[in-house]
């Protein structure tokens, strides 16, 4: 009986683990990735609220130099294929806004790629 | 007074002196850790005195240098952004001919502030005229206040901008006075590549500025002063 039972609670553990994880989830490219200034689950949740604000004291007030820069994500999570975080179906912001059917806006006007790159392609 | 009592003040202004000493290195390093940067003060104007006398004719060197810095096409179709145009004027009694660089004003009475409907066109507390184009719904009031035809309006799909120079289709733009360049200490894009150094970026509130000290030796005039805009560009030999 316990073991049947420990068995019951092992599967139920299992159970949920996976469905956090799996059940289609896109896989990303997540380009240099690393540290990040939020941690993941948190960044998944609210990354669009931080960087909201960011844009206005920015755009209002001329602050460039706080963390939740759309620059700064371009930076570090840009694809090291293609220096771009859309396009493709594992694009860091591309896998995940076309999982949750969610239009991005962003890169109508703002850049899509880390602009050491872009450097790189104007000096060739 | 007695004796203990005289101790016990010494004791108390070494003790605060010495506990202000042991903080304010530590907050210094706090606040420097988290990068707390102040946004612009009104302390500040920025401005331009555009020396028409040394402007050359035919010269197109700010025009170019504005299309690099912000990523514009440069070309001159009508539905083509323009943000700093060269205008060439002349006298027909006198045969004077002048040339000189139009671009945004940064009034400080701006009209196409006055005129948005969503507060997308704003201006700066440093006094530069900009075009909040998260919240533009590209109806172009503004482009119809503006006397100095100043601002564009992207009509095309856009790719490949600038990291620093956001643009969109839908949206209104002009001068933004090299806003990504002037945050970083830098002076704008055309009145870095002017050859002949006519165009004099500065701040017009600090007496001391080089571009104060000009405006008070020398006449200077305001285009449409009239309209009582006072905009921050102004104009020598004019």
């Amino acid at each position: 009986m316990l073991k049947l039972f420990a068995l019951l609670a092992a599967l139920c553990i299992c159970a949920s683990v996976g469905a956090t994880e799996s059940y289609g989830m896109p896989k990303l490219d997540i380009g240099k990735g690393g540290q990040c200034v939020a941690p993941t689950e948190w960044m998944r949740k609210n990354h669009m609220k931080v960087l909201f604000r960011q844009r206005d004291e920015t755009v209002h007030q001329g602050i460039r130099d706080g963390k939740y820069s759309l620059k700064n994500c371009i930076e570090c999570h840009a694809s090291l294929r293609d220096n771009s975080v859309i396009g493709r179906p594992d694009s860091f912001c591309e896998g995940c806004h076309r999982y949750e059917a969610v239009k991005i806006d962003c890169f109508e006007c703002h850049s899509s790629k880390r602009s050491a790159a872009l450097v790189q392609e104007e000096s060739k | 007074m007695s004796d203990t009592n005289v101790q016990r003040r010494q004791f108390l202004k070494i003790s605060v002196g010495a506990a202000a000493v042991a903080v304010a290195p530590g907050m210094l390093l706090f606040d420097m850790a988290h990068g707390k940067s102040e946004g612009v003060s009104n302390k500040v104007r920025w401005g331009m005195l555009i020396d028409t006398a040394n402007c050359a004719g035919g010269c197109d060197d700010c025009v170019t240098a504005c299309n690099k810095e912000n990523g514009l096409s440069g070309r001159l179709s009508p539905t083509d952004s323009q943000w700093i145009r060269k205008v060439e004027l002349k006298d027909m009694r006198s045969g004077r001919t002048l040339s000189l660089p139009m671009m945004c004003q940064h009034c400080e009475e701006p009209p196409c502030v006055d005129v948005c409907p969503t507060a997308a066109s704003f201006k700066r507390a440093d006094g530069i005229v900009l075009v909040d184009r998260h919240l533009c719904i590209g109806c172009r009031y503004c482009m119809m206040a503006c006397p100095y035809k100043a601002r564009s309006f992207v009509h095309e799909p856009l790719h490949d901008q600038k990291p620093d120079v956001p643009r969109g289709r839908g949206t209104v733009e002009s001068c933004t006075l090299c806003v990504q360049r002037v945050d970083k200490g830098l002076q704008p894009a055309c009145a870095e590549a002017c050859p002949n150094k006519s165009i004099l970026f500065g701040n017009l509130n600090d007496p001391d500025s080089e571009i104060s000290k000009k405006i008070r030796t020398v006449a200077s005039a305001q285009v449409r002063a009239d309209l009582g805009l006072n905009t921050g560009i102004r104009y020598q030999g004019l």
